[in-house]
């Protein structure tokens, strides 16, 4: 399966080049690029791991796909994304958010149904990649 | 551009009030003392319902109509009888006024127009104090704005263009339950429109088959799926059959795709207690989302609003009914007051056209529309429609929704027209899709992401639009076959309901 969360997935993977023009899209809106990383890609999991802080006042893509690639080197068997955060009165949050590494196999969610009263079902999604412990879950 | 440089049409010499006249309504008329209050009938004007020298005060809550006088009425008495009936008068003079701050609390008319290019039509403004209204409540405002007057025999026809609300009034609303900014948090998407269809076809589907077409549409690559307006509790499906087969839906495409997703549930019923019932239900069932519809009324809402706050849930508005008294330009309540009341109201969601699909919406009026819903100010821009400056005072973002008649073929004019802060509701272009609905989603998910890839980039993406989604198409079969067979769709007719200012272009000197 392949995880779609973030503006990009049903596209093909984005190129580097393709991934700096949408870096650069972000700076020059004023906006902090962060690079976060994960081996946990529930729905939910909002907080993925941080790499370093957002890069305030970078005017460069250049900087941040340094980063990338870093960052790439030591967790590149787990997904991570860039996330843009617009810190204008009245948005105050992400601004565009877009996956630009995976892991070679996406193991994909299991849907766990608990009935209870009635026809009511409780569902719980739960990643299979989590069975294993933190940092052996892909590759 | 500022006011002045629009272009205003004359009106025709039959038309106009005469000089001796408009110089008279120049001034106050208004009779003071205790001859105002003498038994017996006065000109609304002479009142104290025309008060041109008046200024607006912050706090007050202005009002502009569209006063069409029965013939041989003068604009300025119909007009100072609108202020007069939407506030404190009546037909005679009552003594009990004497009783009161009675000019405080009359609505004052402080500035008549002629309607360009609309012979026989004048914009009054009209002034109320605050303390005329009910704090946090749309049903009260309403009640004083449009109770009465529209049926007011001395007018022909009626229509209220515009309101300001003050920052005093704003802040007495809760205000859209969620807002923008935390349903994207809330959903985790960013950086693009949201995409949703609506379930088709719309009437007759068993809960089963209904949750069938929700799941497929959701596994494809839709965010949100909907209820239709009138999809309540019939003999086909009963509400809690579909709730629980939309739910299954939802978890089973959540779990295939690992990104939340969300159908509007509409809780719509005959009753509140049920309202309540059904909204619990979706709740427990663990929807993050719910919808209701305009035809529940105006407190109806706010209720909904209120418990949508309290219990996590985006609220999603249909404006069923609403072109009943928006469409037509003489007569009735423009969409952008409805626009201002459901925002205010607390509604998270709301129709507010498409410009290119099938349903009314002239691109300069919808922009206007869109603007009231996203921004924190609104400045005046009568080439959009909007006629005050309006302040929101950071209440909460109404996220608007195009629906009807839109396809993947239009994604760039949507873009373009609409922006990133939107709900584009494919349905038949979704569900009609030659390949299945799963492919008909797909087909709508890459066309839009190819178009923000392609807007990021720096590229002209409106004139490119066609190349774009071509390109995106070699390499997904089902946007090929999208584009090929809506290729021709097209609804171009007149709008019936277009701004009275157009921008005309200005020589600098």
């Amino acid at each position: 399966m392949r995880i779609t969360q973030g503006c990009f997935s049903f596209l093909p993977d984005l190129t580097d080049d393709q991934i700096t023009r949408q870096v650069q899209y972000c700076l020059g809106n004023g906006w902090a690029v962060n690079i976060e990383f994960t081996d946990d890609p529930h729905p939910r999991n909002s907080f993925w791991d941080m790499w370093g802080l957002p890069m305030f006042d970078l005017r460069d893509a250049a900087g941040v796909m340094m980063e990338l690639n870093e960052c790439r080197k030591v967790y590149g068997d787990r997904y991570i994304r860039m996330s843009a955060y617009d810190s204008s009165h009245g948005w105050e949050s992400l601004r565009l958010s877009f996956i630009v590494n995976r892991p070679k196999d996406e193991p994909g969610f299991r849907l766990e149904r608990h009935e209870v009263a009635g026809r009511s079902v409780r569902y719980t999604t739960t990643s299979y990649a989590v069975d294993r412990p933190e940092g052996r879950r892909y590759g | 551009m500022p006011p002045n440089e629009l272009k205003t049409s004359s009106i025709p010499a039959s038309r106009r009030t005469t000089a001796k006249e408009t110089d008279m309504n120049m001034h106050s008329m208004t009779i003071r003392g205790r001859d105002r209050y003498k038994s017996g009938v006065l000109e609304y004007k002479k009142m104290g319902y025309w008060e041109p020298d008046y200024e607006p005060k912050d706090t007050d809550i202005i009002a502009l109509f569209r006063v069409t006088p029965q013939d041989g009425v003068d604009p300025i008495e119909a007009s100072a009888a609108v202020a007069g009936e939407s506030s404190t008068a009546t037909w005679t003079v009552v003594w009990t006024d004497r009783l009161t701050a009675a000019e405080k609390y009359r609505a004052k008319c402080f500035r008549v127009d002629p309607v360009p290019n609309a012979p026989g039509q004048y914009f009054a403004y009209i002034a109320y104090d605050l303390d005329l209204f009910e704090p946090g409540s749309i049903a009260n405002l309403s009640a004083s704005i449009i109770g009465n007057v529209f049926g007011f025999k001395p007018l022909k026809a009626l229509r209220l263009e515009d309101m300001r609300l003050p920052v005093a009034y704003v802040k007495t609303f809760q205000g859209p339950a969620t807002g923008i900014v935390v349903e994207r948090e809330r959903m985790d998407k960013f950086g693009r429109p949201l995409l949703g269809a609506t379930v088709k076809p719309k009437l007759g589907l068993s809960g089963r088959n209904y949750g069938r077409v929700v799941y497929e549409a959701l596994k494809g690559g839709l965010d949100f799926t909907k209820d239709d307006e009138n999809i309540n509790s019939q003999p086909f499906m009963h509400w809690r059959e579909r709730f629980l087969y939309c739910m299954e839906a939802v978890n089973k495409a959540q779990a295939a795709s690992g990104e939340i997703k969300g159908t509007y549930l509409n809780v719509t019923a005959g009753t509140m207690e049920d309202m309540y019932e059904r909204a619990e239900f979706a709740k427990e069932l663990g929807s993050v989302i719910i919808m209701i519809d305009l035809v529940i009324g105006y407190t109806a809402i706010q209720s909904m609003a209120k418990w949508a706050r309290r219990n996590d849930m985006i609220l999603h508005l249909h404006r069923a009914g609403h072109s009943t008294y928006t469409r037509q330009r003489s007569h009735g309540v423009s969409f952008r007051v409805i626009a201002k009341w459901m925002r205010l109201a607390g509604v998270d969601h709301i129709h507010a056209g498409t410009v290119v699909g099938k349903l009314e919406g002239d691109p300069a009026t919808t922009r206007g529309y869109y603007d009231i819903c996203r921004e924190d100010f609104n400045p005046t821009r009568l080439q959009h429609g909007v006629f005050f400056d309006q302040h929101w005072a950071s209440l909460n973002k109404v996220m608007p929704v195009a629906s009807g008649g839109i396809h993947a073929g239009q994604m760039h004019q949507l873009l373009d027209h609409l922006g990133e802060d939107v709900v584009l509701q494919f349905g038949g272009g979704t569900i009609g899709h030659p390949m299945g609905i799963q492919a008909g989603a797909t087909a709508n998910r890459v066309a839009l992401e190819a178009m923000i890839l392609a807007r990021n980039e720096g590229r002209d993406y409106v004139h490119e639009g066609p190349e774009i989604l071509a390109k995106a198409a070699a390499t997904c079969t089902p946007l090929k076959a999208a584009l090929e067979v809506w290729k021709d769709v097209t609804f171009n007719y007149e709008s019936t309901d277009t701004p009275d200012y157009v921008p005309t272009a200005s020589v600098a000197m």
